[in-house]
């Protein structure tokens, strides 16, 4: 009994101690980002890989997505002679949810898991002792870079998901199904509110790049600069960073959405 | 050879270090006197890195100064501390270059980082220093593409760039063939020579570190157990020093790992 105690004091003081030093990484990556700002290029770099390299999954499985939303709608909706909202059931369901969360998901496991990786790498092989040694705040030139460009391509990927998954269900439910065209546009039109809809998921998605980001180079900076160290960091990046942002969907998803 | 003892560029006083609750260095006393290759020696294990990243104040004593040009490391600002980083160069192990850039752009990186230097200038001062560890025809290699010696040449040269007025060497004779062991050795006294740095060398390859030190100071358990010229540390007659110099394989070091009764544990059967 005492022992199983000693184990849960050990593992509760060990996650507040990890909560606290990643909360002092991110109060040190935010102090040096107004001099990063002076090099943009820096960022524009971090942009390309962490964001355009991540386009193909995103454009894939938003398209899909938005072909599984039209017909999963279709079938229930046929019943009651409704397919002309089809429109409004699929652009609700990806840029209030699905575009969010799940470019959040494959976010988390492409660009969350290569960023710690390579951050994690980098300190196994020295380089970013080698850094310190020449002088060269680590945090300012590799990390801060890398949390901006997250921060920055994550809304942006989770807005090109939803328009092309919005794509996707127009192909499906007017091409493939016959819908009329007009009725699938027109019904988005009216039910998707810019402020209500569109900005929340703008937000929900900033959130979870802020998180996702900021989790990745988190881990791969306080890795055990071994192997298996940076594996395991890997790993944790994914784990972390998926329930961290299926729970702050529902956190964000009651406050803006909810009557409560 | 005499040293001059007096111009002590790095003073090291009593210095207390502990890592997993063991002590690292338990009382150390070390001074490098400017211009000199002092090697720092000892079985793997003693902390021999340790002590470079203390001098580099990349780890801060538990007790006890680190001084470098006067200067005590741990009292030092980040901002001082940074400003005298400049003065150091350091050789990692591994070298520790950026794989994402090529050799060039490795030895660039400290210019482009600190200094708004022209195009122009960079490139001459880049090309100088490959040119000086003979490597000006591999600037567009990359690290991925180079061996271990010419990437510990590199890294070399981008400690240089900066011009400093000491570099450290992380075990820079491991894992190398002959031919490039010869190469780092010449590298390291000419370019000490050449420059006026003062050097300090973390090396226990014994043979190849005392053709060019001026001084050896030899560490174990903590302390440092022996220091003094090559020809002195030779015919020390410290058995400990003569075990570890001549490489022998049982001493006052032993080759056996401490461990219970031998024929008790063979009949006292699995334990596992």
């Amino acid at each position: 009994m005492l022992n199983q105690l000693q184990s849960l004091g050990k593992v509760t003081l060990g996650f507040f101690e990890r909560l606290g030093r990643g909360h002092i990484f991110l109060v040190q990556i935010l102090a040096t980002i107004p001099s990063l700002l002076l090099r943009p290029n820096l960022i524009v770099a971090q942009v390309f890989s962490i964001g355009v390299l991540s386009l193909s999954i995103i454009l894939v499985s938003g398209l899909f997505v938005g072909m599984v939303l039209g017909l999963q709608g279709y079938n229930t909706l046929v019943n009651f002679g409704a397919t002309e909202s089809l429109g409004a059931v699929v652009s609700l369901s990806l840029v209030r949810e699905l575009g969010p969360v799940l470019t959040s998901l494959l976010f988390a496991g492409r660009a969350g898991s290569a960023l710690t990786a390579e951050i994690g790498l980098m300190k196994a092989t020295e380089q970013l002792s080698g850094m310190e040694m020449m002088a060269v705040n680590p945090i300012k030139r590799v990390v801060a870079p890398r949390f901006l460009g997250g921060i920055i391509s994550m809304p942006l990927l989770a807005a090109i998901f939803s328009a092309i998954g919005i794509l996707g269900g127009y192909l499906l439910v007017v091409q493939v199904l016959g819908v009329d065209s007009g009725s699938y546009w027109s019904q988005m039109q009216d039910k998707t509110d810019f402020m209500a809809d569109i900005m929340n998921g703008i937000i929900k998605s900033i959130v979870f790049g802020f998180v996702v980001t900021w989790i990745a180079v988190y881990e791969g900076y306080d890795c055990t600069p071994t192997a298996e160290g940076v594996s395991r960091a890997t790993t944790r990046t994914v784990v972390h960073a998926s329930l961290a942002t299926l729970g702050l969907d529902f956190l964000l998803t009651a406050l803006m959405f909810s009557d409560i | 050879m005499n040293i001059n003892m007096d111009n002590i560029f790095i003073k090291i006083r009593d210095v207390r270090f502990s890592r997993g609750g063991r002590w690292i260095f338990d009382g150390v006393n070390i001074d490098i006197p400017r211009g000199k290759v002092v090697a720092i020696m000892g079985p793997s294990g003693t902390g021999k890195t340790t002590l470079l990243r203390l001098i580099g104040g990349q780890l801060k004593p538990h007790a006890g100064t680190v001084e470098v040009d006067g200067k005590d490391i741990s009292t030092l600002s980040i901002r001082d501390l940074y400003r005298l980083r400049k003065k150091m160069g350091m050789l990692f192990q591994s070298g520790a270059l950026l794989t994402d850039i090529n050799v060039y752009e490795n030895v660039a990186f400290p210019l482009r980082e600190h200094t708004k230097l022209p195009e122009v200038l960079i490139q001459h001062l880049v090309l100088m220093k490959l040119q000086a560890v003979g490597l000006r025809g591999a600037k567009y290699l990359m690290p991925s593409q180079l061996s271990g010696g010419m990437a510990r040449r590199v890294a070399l040269a981008r400690a240089l760039v900066f011009d400093p007025m000491m570099i450290m060497y992380d075990e820079p004779f491991t894992g190398q063939d002959p031919i490039s062991m010869g190469v780092l050795v010449h590298l390291i006294r000419s370019i000490n020579d050449a420059l006026g740095l003062t050097s300090i060398i973390v090396s226990h390859d014994v043979q190849e570190t005392a053709q060019i030190a001026d001084l050896i100071y030899v560490i174990s358990n903590g302390k440092v157990v022996s220091h003094g010229t090559p020809d002195a540390m030779k015919n020390s007659e410290s058995a400990w020093v003569k075990q570890f110099i001549n490489g022998e394989s049982d001493g006052p070091v032993p080759f056996h790992y401490p461990a219970s009764d031998y024929i008790e544990d063979l009949l006292g059967g699995p334990k596992c």
